[in-house]
């Protein structure tokens, strides 16, 4: 594949990069990366993609823009309201840039559907916001071995670690065995979250992806990036391999996909 | 005793069990923390008697469930 003129300025500040180069944009454009929830997570990490030339982003998610989304969703803009979220991120997407094929899914993710969905992609996004969803993200991509970035936020709070199909890697399932009970641990919904949160934690997971995708650095594996805002504390806690984690294990008891009871704060319906 | 807790050096007695510092700590939610001593998980049925040491390093792991 041979850069048009266009890409090369498009790009330039990629391509000077001595980690990146004219083979790692080209990885990029080659890269295939699904976000899951075109939500406050989703929103930066889909548009540093899009901008970033990463060749084929899909993006899933069921609901529509609500105006209480505005405060940290700025992918949407206010006249997109009552537009499927799906839909307008990827008018922002291809807005930002054409060079991108976005393939939306306006659906919400169970166990019947996410095995086709993740398939095709390199690398996975959690931007999801309830934990049947990202219990569901993990175990369907160690199952089908597909590298993913998990990541929650509330409040001043953030959290993220990434998973790679590496035997001494540990998965979200070996921090946390399962689900929270309904209502047992608040929701962005009930305990509030800064919008601005969003946007770092989601360009963490974008840049999670980028050096996935060039080989750049090294990967936030076996390791749970924590950021206080309210400290400016970024620290990084060491996280163990799970030898009887459920669903990463050498003998998992978790070998079928598990839809939890939900518990979120958008699913109204 | 100096032992440091999610990244913070602090200081308390000896003999100190991880749930006494949950207590202390005032944990948020202490029943859906994961906690990991000096980089090991410990696991529910070892919270009350698990002692911790002085050099010892504690996390303390929380749900965060949103993304919306
Ligand atoms: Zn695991």
């Amino acid at each position: 594949m041979a850069f048009t003129n266009e890409q090369l300025e498009r790009y330039s500040r990629h391509i000077i990069l001595k980690d990146v180069g004219v083979k790692g944009q080209k990885k990029l454009l080659e890269g295939k990366v699904l976000i899951i929830g075109a939500g406050g997570l989703g929103a930066p990490a889909a548009m540093y993609l899009a901008a970033a030339g990463v060749g084929t982003i899909g993006i899933a998610d069921a609901d529509n823009v609500d105006l209480s989304n505005l405060q940290r969703q700025v992918i949407h803009t206010t006249p997109d309201i009552g537009k499927p979220k799906v839909e307008s991120a990827k008018e922002t997407m291809q807005a930002i840039n054409p060079d991108v094929n976005v393939i939306t899914y306006k659906e919400f993710i169970y166990s019947s559907n996410i095995m086709d969905i993740i398939r095709d992609y390199d690398f996975v996004l959690d931007g999801t916001d309830n934990f049947p969803a990202k219990f569901l993200i993990n175990d369907a991509c160690v199952m089908a071995k597909i590298p993913f970035c998990h990541a929650g936020i509330i409040r001043f709070e953030g959290q993220l670690m990434t998973w790679v199909p590496e035997s001494d890697v540990p998965c979200y399932r070996c921090v946390f065995k399962e689900p929270p009970p309904k209502d047992a641990v608040p929701t962005c919904r009930q305990a509030g979250v800064i919008g601005a949160m969003a946007g770092i934690i989601g360009c963490l997971q974008a840049m999670e992806a980028i050096k996935y995708l060039t080989g750049a650095g090294e990967l936030l594996t076996g390791k749970l990036l924590i950021y206080d805002a309210l400290t400016n504390d970024f620290r990084k806690a060491k996280i163990p391999k799970d030898r009887n984690c459920g669903v990463c294990s050498d003998n998992p008891s978790i070998t079928k996909l598990i839809d939890y009871e939900q518990a979120a704060c958008e699913l109204k319906k | 005793m100096k032992i440091t807790v999610s990244g913070k050096e602090k200081e308390y007695s000896e003999g100190i069990t991880i749930k006494q510092l949950i207590e202390a700590e005032n944990v948020e939610n202490p029943l859906y923390v994961t906690v990991t001593l000096n980089d090991e998980f410990i696991q529910s049925s070892e919270i009350e008697t698990a002692v911790i040491k002085d050099g010892d390093s504690i996390e303390f792991l929380y749900f965060m469930g949103g993304g919306c």
